[in-house]
């Protein structure tokens, strides 16, 4: 982001509220972004045997705001909470080693869908109270976009999706929006679930004394029987195939016989 | 069975989204139905109540709808919902805000970014920036759905006369305020429906050289684009961008320029009919996915182009 708007975010937030806010932060273990994923030659799914995984980037964002709003002693404590395999602890312990307090993991090896995700979110919510929880917008493997929105309904708190600027205000907090058209900006009465976007904030890489201290920190696991909620799910995927491909194109050698071929052959300009 | 599909206006004019969504019902089949919930929003109902296909039109009109906020729409939704097999809303920003929130409340699952419909109860989506599309089907009493409008071409905007019926509203959850918004004008065509796209990289290195794909784009008749990496630096507004967690657009042309190809930038763009790269390294992968391309400086190559079309 720009440099200049990167400012204003941060001196905009709300600073010195000793009555601070405790903030959840849920994160999720997915493929590297940089791995091209391939599909299984049975179209069950895709191929993750031996793939980089970490933490889904838009979830990075989100311990990031919430590591800012503890500096600025808007937050006063983050859990980080995941659910997913026994192996996404590597992920909460990243979250740790960025500044989280303490994790959760709610582990599970079923693929759930994001209304088991937010049931399971909304049990932790119950249990913990935070002011703020704070999401990635969307999940770079399923690309639904739907975790945090359903979360904040079944809390009944008001949502803030795709943000990329957050200004806390007592009991309020002012969400500037990514939106279609540009920005927009709501208030909303905590405590209130936030999605973040990609302008937010640029995420810290974790040093490596406090990637050591994260290891101490607690981190609890908990089965989803734990929390009572039902993880049915009315969505079977039949088949996962390959995109179609593009038929392999040309170079042209000059300007010229761009515009010749976008004109006559390919009828584009 | 009954459809409804929820538009996106502005109050004054119908989204083209919302066409493309009527589509996508009509490939589901059943009667059609559209909801336009705002403030002063009789033209855009008026506009809903011409589309083809369309059997009824539900408006809501009231000052708390003014701005669709999720707290206060995703109520209303809920309350009609029960009388449909199906809820539909353009995959646009306004529609990822609120239908997920309709869906919790139903406590159904939702079903994103549909690309095309197999069956009243299964459906084709993009998942993983899409390098793999998944039919899923669903056993979902009210199968709640978004769409993306660039699976489905859009209805058209004339030729119906549906009834107008007006709805109560549900009432303000009192949650939310809008506090206001940065929406640029322009004139030129959206990006999500235009028929030529030209997007710059960081290859752009300012947000002055962008003016140079203005210019060309004014020519063309085209939307200006970018890529992440253009937005993050500054270059253009967020809503530019074009890819996997930006705009997908499917024009009948795209032209990249300085732009690398990174996978969530094709997710974004590679349903184009045809795809023009112009980039200075021969190896960049956009050249992958590209009809025509064309290594070169494109500090060069744009201003010759702008002077031979
Ligand atoms: C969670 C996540 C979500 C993302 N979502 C998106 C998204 O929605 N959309 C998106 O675009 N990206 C997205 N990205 C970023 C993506 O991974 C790439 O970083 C980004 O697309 C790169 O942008 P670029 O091609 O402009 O820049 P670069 O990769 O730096 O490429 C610049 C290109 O310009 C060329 N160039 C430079 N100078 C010239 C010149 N004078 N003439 C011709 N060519 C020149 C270079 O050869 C190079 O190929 C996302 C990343 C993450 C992690």
């Amino acid at each position: 982001m720009s440099l200049a708007r990167f400012a204003s975010a941060q001196s905009n937030l709300f600073e010195g509220d000793e009555e601070s806010m405790k903030v959840l932060v849920a994160v999720k273990r997915v493929v590297d972004y940089n791995v091209k994923v391939r599909v299984k030659p049975d179209n069950s799914g895709v191929d993750l045997a031996n793939v980089k995984m970490s933490m889904n980037p838009f979830c990075e964002i989100a311990v990031e705001e919430a590591v800012r709003l503890k500096e600025k002693k808007v937050a006063s404590e983050i859990v980080v909470v995941s659910i997913g395999p026994n192996a996404a602890q590597e992920q909460l312990r990243t979250a740790l080693a960025l500044g989280g307090d303490r994790a959760i993991l709610v582990e599970t090896n079923d693929e759930l869908g994001s209304l088991a995700v937010a049931k399971l979110l909304k049990a932790v919510v119950d249990k913990e109270q935070p002011q703020l929880v704070i999401l990635g917008k969307q999940a770079i493997d399923s690309d639904n976009n739907q975790t945090g929105q359903m979360l904040a309904a079944l809390t009944g708190y008001p949502q803030g999706t795709f943000a990329s600027k957050l200004e806390a205000d007592g009991d309020k907090i002012k969400v500037t929006r990514e939106i279609d058209g540009g920005l927009q900006i709501v208030e909303l009465a905590l405590p209130a679930v936030i999605t973040t976007d990609l302008r937010l904030n640029e995420p810290r890489y974790a040093s490596l004394p406090n990637i050591m201290k994260a290891k101490k920190k607690p981190l609890d696991i908990l089965k989803p029987e734990d929390l009572g909620v039902s993880l049915s799910s009315s969505i079977k995927v039949l088949k996962v195939e390959a995109p179609a491909e593009r038929s392999p194109g040309i170079k042209v050698a000059s300007v010229a016989e761009l515009v010749e071929k976008l004109k006559n052959e390919a009828k584009v300009i | 069975m009954a459809i409804l599909v929820i538009a996106e206006h502005d109050n004054a004019v119908l989204a083209a989204a919302t066409l493309n969504t009527v589509t996508a019902a009509q490939a589901i089949g059943g009667d059609i139905h559209v909801l336009v919930a705002g403030s002063g929003c009789t033209a855009a109902a008026e506009a809903a109540a011409k589309i083809d296909g369309v059997s009824k039109v539900l408006v809501a009109d009231d000052a708390i709808y003014a701005h669709q906020l999720p707290e206060n729409i995703a109520p209303l939704i809920v309350g009609l919902a029960k009388g449909y097999s199906h809820v539909l809303a353009p995959a646009s920003t306004n529609g990822k805000n609120y239908l997920p929130r309709v869906a919790a409340l139903l406590d159904v699952d939702q079903i994103s970014d549909i690309i095309a419909v197999e069956g009243a109860d299964t459906f084709k989506r993009p998942i993983y920036a899409g390098n793999a599309i998944a039919t899923v089907q669903s056993s979902a009493p009210i199968k709640v759905i978004s769409v993306r409008t660039t699976g489905f071409d859009p209805a058209s905007a004339q030729g119906g006369s549906a009834a107008i019926e007006q709805v109560a509203a549900a009432g303000d959850a009192g949650k939310s305020t809008f506090l206001g918004e940065e929406v640029a004008k322009s004139d030129r065509p959206e990006l999500g429906s235009a028929k030529i796209v030209i997007s710059g990289g960081r290859g752009m290195l300012s947000s002055d050289n962008f003016q140079m794909l203005y210019t060309l784009a004014d020519k063309l008749g085209a939307a200006v684009g970018a890529s992440r990496a253009a937005v993050d630096a500054g270059f253009v507004p967020n809503d530019l961008q074009v890819g996997q967690t930006g705009k997908i657009v499917a024009p009948q042309l795209y032209i990249a320029v300085g732009i690398s190809g990174a996978i969530q930038h094709l997710a974004g763009m590679k349903d184009s009919k045809v795809i023009v790269a112009i980039n200075k390294d021969p190896e960049a992968p956009i050249f992958q996915v590209a009809d025509y391309g064309l290594v070169g400086d494109l500090f060069e190559v744009i201003p010759e182009l702008e002077k031979l079309v």
